[in-house]
């Protein structure tokens, strides 16, 4: 079921937690609300499944006007943070909730819901935990009960408030591909939120970038990572060298100093998007190493110019090859870059560069 | 070799910080206890046994009893609508129901009593309109159902909000978002998550009606055989010089404060091994090999 979300807006006292959003989610898409906490993420699931009630603006699910339907009739499932499993009951009776709570007309009978439950458990692969209590489990197979029950209901719509922040690396990882594989067998429509940009760029068809209860930018992992429409989109997404520049028309010149000059704007240049030689470069400038961290695959080096701190990533071949001592003097070249101007103006696009 | 931990204390500071604790203890709680046994079988069983069948004091035991059995389901109700107002919503005046909870630790019992008489007593606010149409309050059953209600509504209150506070709005928020209803929500989810807290709030609650003196002396009037709780019922025979027959009726309150004692320690027991259930040390993970969706989609 597709979901419609037209100029919400919603405080909290002072505090402006969404700004006039809109966003459509299609059917049977997987989408991510990613962004720094505060940024209204969580804000705007709850809305969607209902927790919460904007203060303007409307939800509609499947083109139907849904802003003030109950939560309980919403047919969404929601998997919260920290799992919230009812913790007195078993987790058959934790996954069968939802339909024992049903009007006696709907409500399956007792062999039915057996049925489907032992159905749902086998689907997360934990039905030989049925008789155990959640605080048996592990926080993954927590999770996954969570989302076992939350599939019960059959809901059109699943919303996920960072199902994965509360579990370890590993864990994780596993968790977020089996999400993605889960989502595409059951064709329904899954909104999850993650301040963590390598799961949203991982498990996502579409990431939506909010900061400050806006959305920043809107498009799938490949396109918000290699062009960014913002210098917060830029920043969120990865680590980033920050220049200072100045336009001349097509040309941008970039400097590293301490203040920007009036007419200024702000180069962005990944550290993997670094070029740098121990041999003078054409058009390079130069720097001291200050550290280098070998990082498994890569290898980070801090560089020192005019005063300010350059992150450069290579490889760990070509880190080798070029022998960095600390103290030592090379040179660096920005392959490319993304230049913003220094007020919130449009995005100039990719520019050549001149220093 | 015993092994001495570095922060143990010196064995002779052990000795006398709890010598000095059960000794406290022995003078204060266990010397009176046996003190009031011993008074009531001074003169034998037969005149234990006569003082407690006497009519006044089984009225005033049948009394405190039904104070109790009508104050404790108003305190549960009570307790658990203003817990759950503080612990789960923000609203304004919320720091003032909180401090308004704890009014009645705060204020004498006397005090208390005494409100109730300026509200409903002959020369109070109420009290022509109460004589007009004939309805006692004061010196009478609801005046003093009313005085035990204030000074035990703080009990169960108490208890539950910081229970219910640990506990969050998520487990609720879950059942709704599976279709629950909010009164299945209550009892299927929140009920049996506080239903510990909730029985030992009572326990205290109820500790606190049968043994209340102050508050509901002052709205009783002392009629005998009528508005006499047993705890008045034993200062009459003590002020009486009724030693057999006030000790007596102290026995029973006394046994009513050791099956409390009891109850509460099974309740706190309860309690703990819940929380050590839920606070558990996870097992070690099972080989878990990553998990396959099945093909079979439901």
């Amino acid at each position: 079921m597709s979901i419609e979300i037209r100029n919400i807006c919603k405080r909290f006292g002072n505090f402006v937690a969404l700004d006039n959003l809109s966003l459509d989610i299609p059917t049977g898409e997987l989408v991510a609300l990613l962004g720094p906490s505060g940024c209204g993420k969580t804000t705007l699931l709850r809305i969607i499944a209902g927790m919460e009630t904007p203060d303007s603006g409307s939800v509609l699910f499947g083109g139907q006007e849904a802003t003030h339907v109950h939560a309980r009739d919403r047919q969404v499932g929601f998997v919260f943070q920290h799992y919230a499993l009812f913790r007195h009951m078993s987790v058959f009776e934790n996954v069968a909730f939802g339909l024992r709570v049903r009007p006696r007309k709907d409500r399956p009978s007792e062999a039915e819901i057996r049925e489907r439950v032992m159905g749902l458990l086998k689907l997360v692969q934990l039905d030989w935990l049925a008789q155990r209590y959640p605080s048996q489990l592990s926080g993954g197979q927590r999770q996954r009960i969570a989302l076992a029950r939350a599939l019960a209901v059959e809901p059109k719509v699943l919303l996920l408030d960072e199902p994965f922040g509360a579990l370890d690396t590993k864990v994780r990882k596993e968790l977020r591909r089996w999400l993605r594989r889960l989502h595409d067998e059951m064709h329904i429509s899954s909104v999850f939120v993650t301040h963590d940009q390598e799961e949203a760029l991982e498990v996502a068809d579409r990431v939506v970038v909010m900061n400050r209860g806006h959305i920043e930018q809107i498009g799938s992992p490949d396109e918000v990572y290699s062009s960014p429409a913002s210098p917060f989109v830029y920043q969120f997404l990865g680590n980033v060298n920050v220049f200072h520049s100045r336009l001349h028309g097509a040309w941008a010149e970039v400097e590293r100093e301490g203040e920007a000059p009036a007419a200024g704007s702000i180069a962005f240049v990944r550290p993997h998007d670094i070029e740098l030689d121990v041999a003078p470069l054409a058009g390079g400038m130069t720097a001291g190493v200050l550290h280098v961290h070998r990082i498994g695959p890569l290898v980070r080096v801090e560089l020192e110019h005019d005063g300010e701190t350059i992150e450069v990533e290579l490889t760990r071949e070509r880190a080798a090859s070029l022998d960095l001592p600390v103290g030592k003097t090379v040179w660096i070249k920005p392959r490319q870059a993304k230049v913003f101007a220094a007020e919130a103006a449009p995005p100039a696009g990719k520019q050549p560069f001149l220093f | 070799m015993t092994v001495r931990r570095a922060t143990a204390e010196p064995r002779w500071v052990r000795l006398l910080l709890t010598g000095v604790a059960l000794g406290f203890l022995f003078l204060f709680l266990v010397l009176p206890l046996i003190a009031v046994f011993w008074e009531a079988f001074a003169q034998g069983a037969q005149a234990y046994w006569e003082a407690l069948k006497d009519s006044e004091a089984r009225s005033a035991m049948l009394l405190t009893l039904t104070i109790a059995a009508v104050v404790l389901p108003f305190n549960i109700a009570f307790g658990v609508a203003a817990a759950w107002a503080i612990a789960k919503f923000e609203f304004r005046g919320k720091s003032l129901l909180t401090t308004l909870i704890d009014l009645p630790f705060a204020v004498s019992p006397v005090v208390a009593g005494l409100i109730f008489i300026i509200l409903f007593g002959a020369q109070g606010f109420f009290g022509s309109w109460l004589a007009a149409n004939d309805v006692k309050i004061i010196f009478a059953l609801p005046g003093m159902v009313l005085a035990t209600l204030f000074v035990t509504f703080p009990f169960v209150a108490r208890e539950l909000i910081p229970l219910m506070q640990a506990q969050g709005r998520d487990e609720e928020e879950a059942a709704i978002s599976l279709g629950a209803s909010g009164w299945q929500m209550f009892w299927r989810v929140t009920v049996p998550n506080i239903k510990w807290g909730l029985m030992y709030g009572v326990i205290l609650a109820n500790a606190r009606a049968m043994g209340e003196f102050g508050a509901v002396s002052v709205v009783s009037g002392h009629i005998r055989g009528e508005t006499n709780t047993l705890p008045l019922h034993v200062e009459i025979l003590y002020n009486e010089y009724n030693q057999i027959g006030a000790f007596a009726a102290a026995t029973v309150l006394a046994f009513l404060g050791l099956v409390t004692l009891v109850a509460k320690t099974v309740v706190e027991w309860r309690m703990r091994k819940e929380t050590e259930m839920l606070t558990a040390d996870l097992p070690p993970e099972k080989t878990e090999q990553p998990p396959v969706v099945a093909t079979e989609s439901s």
